[in-house]
């Protein structure tokens, strides 16, 4: 049932599962194919009830490669589409997820990252950060990333994720993880989506108009250069106009701690407790992965001579804060791999350290 | 003098493009194309039909059907199907697959497409051979058989048995008609357009899942003329694979 039904203006309590998939329902999206894994199967259970009653498509396929290939349908039918699932089914995704950006077709992809490699955990990790942010499957292509921190977030940020999706025709990643998925907070619902936007390139039977067609492949020698630079162009766009970011305690401090997602809320608490203690650090969380707001960090960073990196990971992000920031910046990094999940304490230890 | 007249005998079906295939002399796929097209335009659907293209030599649909085509990943036509389809049920969705695409890379999307019962038509083209990639064994090649990774023919101990679609699917309840044709001949072309049609015909009605498999030629690849081509699919394919009607909850008795 419609969590927002007979509501106004007031906070429904969902787990990030939840707020995610009504997200995705309130940015009119119709389609919805998914295979289970933890820790995400609360979004496919979710949409089996709900998508039918919002007259959608709900399937739970045969595989996570099916299931992305069925997005792809429906995205080429011009229907808003999405899939969701967890880093070893996402590696699966990765065939679909390059056919639809070298289509230049739009879907959403959920990612609730796990431990890996291989089948890991069910464990919060933050370890598919490369994957989500070069590309992810073969080819020359890039995907939008937006990582929430909360459960509003998760909300906001899968509605966005169409629109974004449809503004530029590509796909786009959410990327959160076992604690935002199952977590259980109060989210003020967005209004549904009244108007989307007219695909004339979507195959609908070609009644009054010349046959669509919809391909990456370009045999013609020269052909598939021009499309890729074509596609790098609209990226190109894409970094300019969509970077995203949330700065806490940034205005007057020493030290800058660089951290996305659930981490990113871990440090809020080491930074609550070393501010306490007279130690002025400040946060700074991209909330686009992918296109990375490095000229807005490199902006706040000029004003620290020390960065403390921190991931869900062995330091995948620490690359593009490297990128960003100037040479002689001291970058430091705090990480646990696939399997551990950091404590405040243990982040405001490594604070004090450096 | 010559009259100008409304009335054609024989002419290019509209749902084709006047296009030059990049299909070998012989090759069984310029066949199915005309048969298809020409099932699409007595059925009046054109404007509502919307193809899947293959990887393999088929891959290059789009420039030849006049209507909407996607291409999809190998072997997953019948997963993007499903998704057009559902998106769009009054709409005439099809996939046109081969045999590697089909009964090798892509089983898992086919069979769970027939389980479902999706409302779908498959043109299964089995060649017995990877026409594309220059003929390494397919899961359709015969035993015996020579191809490029089967140089000494292929050896079930070695390179296991060639796989029965029609007979596989048939016993899935999902599935509504399930027939092989082959198009060696006139009449069996005819046969191959009656099964085709049909195919589509259960689709508009809402049927259900429908694949028709033609037994079909790579003269390149088996290093064979066209007319032995034709001769090898008449002796030696239809030995294993026999044409006839596998399913066909329509039929009358």
């Amino acid at each position: 049932m419609d969590p927002g039904r007979g509501m106004v203006q007031k906070r429904v309590i969902l787990s990030g599962c939840e707020a995610s998939a009504e997200g995705a329902i309130r940015a009119g999206c119709k389609f919805y194919a998914g295979y289970p894994i933890t820790p995400q199967n609360r979004f496919p259970e979710y949409m089996s009830e709900r998508m039918p009653e919002e007259g959608g498509v709900f399937i739970q396929a045969e595989s996570e490669i099916s299931a992305i290939n069925m997005v792809f349908g429906a995205a080429a039918a011009g229907v808003r589409a999405m899939t969701s699932s967890s880093s070893p089914g996402i590696s699966l995704k990765q065939e679909g997820i390059s056919y639809l950006a070298g289509c230049e077709l739009p879907a959403v992809i959920i990612n609730m990252n796990r431990g890996g490699p291989g089948l890991g955990d069910v464990t919060p990790s933050q370890s598919d950060y490369f994957q989500s942010t070069r590309g992810g499957g073969h080819g020359d292509y890039r995907t939008i990333t937006l990582a929430p921190w909360n459960v509003q977030e998760i909300h906001n940020l899968t509605y966005l994720a169409f629109i974004l999706a449809d503004r530029y025709r590509n796909p786009v990643l959410v990327l959160a993880d076992g604690v935002i998925a199952q977590m259980m907070e109060p989210v003020k619902l967005l209004p549904k989506e009244k108007q989307i936007p007219k695909k004339k390139w979507a195959l609908t039977g070609c009644k009054g108009r010349r046959p669509n067609s919809i391909k990456s492949l370009f045999l013609t020698p020269g052909v598939l250069e021009t499309h890729n630079l074509k596609i790098q162009r609209k990226y190109q766009k894409i970094t300019e106009n969509e970077q995203l970011y949330h700065t806490y305690m940034c205005d007057s401090m020493d030290l800058l701690v660089v951290s996305f997602g659930t981490c990113a809320r871990i440090c809020f608490e080491a930074i609550t407790l070393a501010r306490a203690q007279g130690i002025k650090a400040g946060l700074f969380r991209p909330v686009t992965l992918w296109p990375y707001p490095s000229e807005h960090l490199k902006r706040i960073a000029e004003k620290v001579k020390k960065i403390l990196v921190v991931e869900m990971n062995c330091g995948q992000m620490v690359e593009d804060v490297k990128l960003a920031v100037k040479k002689d910046t001291h970058i430091f990094f705090y990480g646990r791999p696939g399997g551990g999940v950091p404590t405040p304490e243990e982040i405001f230890k490594e604070i004090k350290r450096i | 003098m010559i009259q100008k007249t409304d009335r054609y005998l024989y002419r290019k079906p509209e749902s084709l493009m006047d296009n030059t295939t990049i299909y070998c002399p012989g090759c069984g796929h310029g066949i199915i194309h005309r048969i298809i097209a020409e099932v699409i335009d007595e059925l009046g659907v054109r404007e509502k039909t919307i193809g899947i293209a293959p990887v393999g030599c088929a891959v290059l649909a789009y420039d030849y059907f006049n209507f909407d085509v996607t291409e999809a990943a190998h072997g997953r036509p019948p997963a993007v199907a499903t998704g057009i389809k559902r998106c769009l049920p009054d709409r005439i969705v099809f996939t046109y697959q081969g045999d590697g695409d089909l009964a090798a890379i892509g089983t898992a999307e086919i069979i769970h497409a027939a389980a479902r019962g999706e409302n779908i038509t498959v043109i299964f083209v089995n060649n017995g051979v990877y026409g594309m990639t220059k003929g390494q064994m397919a899961p359709t090649t015969l035993l015996g058989q020579r191809t490029t990774t089967t140089p000494k023919g292929r050896d079930p101990y070695q390179h296991g048995f060639p796989l029965k679609i029609c007979e596989l699917l048939a016993t899935i309840e999902g599935v509504y008609y399930i027939e092989r044709t082959k198009i060696d001949s006139i009449p069996d072309i005819i046969k191959t357009k009656r099964a085709i049609k049909k195919a589509f015909t259960y689709q508009i009605e809402d049927k259900g899942f429908s694949l028709i498999e033609v037994l079909s030629t790579c003269p390149t690849n088996w290093k064979k003329t066209p007319q032995e081509s034709m001769e090898w699919v008449r002796r030696e394919m239809v030995s294993f694979f026999p044409p006839g009607v596998y399913k066909d909850k329509g039929a009358t008795i």
